[in-house]
């Protein structure tokens, strides 16, 4: 089972996200963004880190490359495909998902461990999570506040598209701003899956604060072999 | 050389941490007149030649396509500019004493 990892100049986590895919027994295969090429692969992930910069836009650029040109129609054909973090940016730029990531509400960076619940246990690369689990993954961003209008916003809940939720006390804060505590989304298919906190970094005892990203890897592997 | 350029805002019902930012520090130099601050991008395009009407609408849809995301942000306006140094120099060649 091949999965893709997307490196664009500023990626900074495909490492993670390579090592992640193999920790489960699948096999990474690395994407370079300069190549119109997903070498056969059977998902893709788009890592964390800060595309191009991070320049014009977060993402803006980075849909523009190459590989993208391949990675569009493949993921609109039902390739599964995971965003983390800049890839989440990436996706809504790319119009694979809706709504855009703005700067944090509190405006400074984000290192923390986030409480997520699972809203959707029935996409590609959460089918190994129960509806309703509670897991505990890090975050780590400047620009992650999940922002839609009202519309987008009702569609996306009225369709089970929210995929994951900050756990935030009654009337308290989430982390970055996001309009309904959203963290992660789906599109209508289930295939294309974007979050800002990272899984691949709570794959391995002693580092992060879980082993709660497992599923997300796990989760892709049973649905290429099923598939 | 013509330049095209294009003004592009966040929608105002997008939250603008950046022009919060500096809303928060006008007041500490004094500025307290002033109840909101929004931040935008001003991009310059630069073409050889005239800017004509193909050049403008290319812009346009340069605006539209990499230069603003639609679902947060508006293209405020896109228009042609004269150079500045291009038109000073043809000012200096028609009245040379000035």
């Amino acid at each position: 089972m091949k999965v893709g990892v997307v490196t664009f100049p500023g990626s900074l986590d495909d490492r993670d996200a390579a090592r992640a895919v193999r920790a489960v027994g699948g096999e990474p295969v690395s994407l370079w963004h300069g190549d119109a090429d997903l070498r056969g692969v059977d998902a893709v992930i788009l890592p964390g880190g800060f595309s191009y910069g991070d320049y014009l836009r977060c993402g803006a650029i980075a849909r523009f490359a190459p590989v993208m040109d391949q990675l569009v129609p493949a993921a609109k054909g039902g390739l599964p495909v995971l965003g983390i973090c800049n890839g989440f940016q990436v996706l809504t730029e790319s119009h694979l998902l809706p709504g855009a990531l703005i700067r944090n509400d509190h405006r400074k960076f984000n290192c923390v461990d986030t409480r997520l619940r699972v809203e959707n246990a029935q996409t590609a690369w959460t089918s190994d999570f129960e509806q309703g689990q509670e897991i505990t993954i890090v975050l780590k961003n400047g620009e992650g506040g999940f922002v839609a209008d009202e519309r987008t916003l009702d569609e996306l809940e009225g369709e089970g598209r929210v995929v994951f939720r900050y756990v935030v006390p009654e009337g308290g804060r989430n982390p970055n701003g996001s309009y309904r505590h959203i963290a992660g989304i789906t599109n209508e298919r289930g295939n294309v899956v974007g979050l800002m906190p990272h899984p691949e970094h709570c794959v391995e005892e002693g580092y992060g604060p879980s082993l709660d990203g497992l599923p997300f890897f796990t989760s892709i592997l049973k649905q290429v072999v099923n598939a | 050389m013509g330049n095209v350029v294009i003004d592009v805002m966040l929608k105002p019902e997008i939250l603008d941490p950046q022009g919060q930012a500096v809303n928060g520090a006008l007041p500490r130099l004094g500025f307290d007149q002033f109840t909101d601050v929004r931040q935008g991008k001003r991009f310059l395009l630069t073409v050889d030649g005239e800017v004509t009407d193909e050049v403008l609408e290319a812009a346009r849809k340069a605006a539209e396509t990499l230069l603003s995301n639609p679902v947060i942000e508006d293209v405020v306006s896109v228009r042609a500019e004269q150079d500045v140094d291009a038109s000073r120099a043809e000012q200096d060649e028609k009245d040379p004493g000035r």
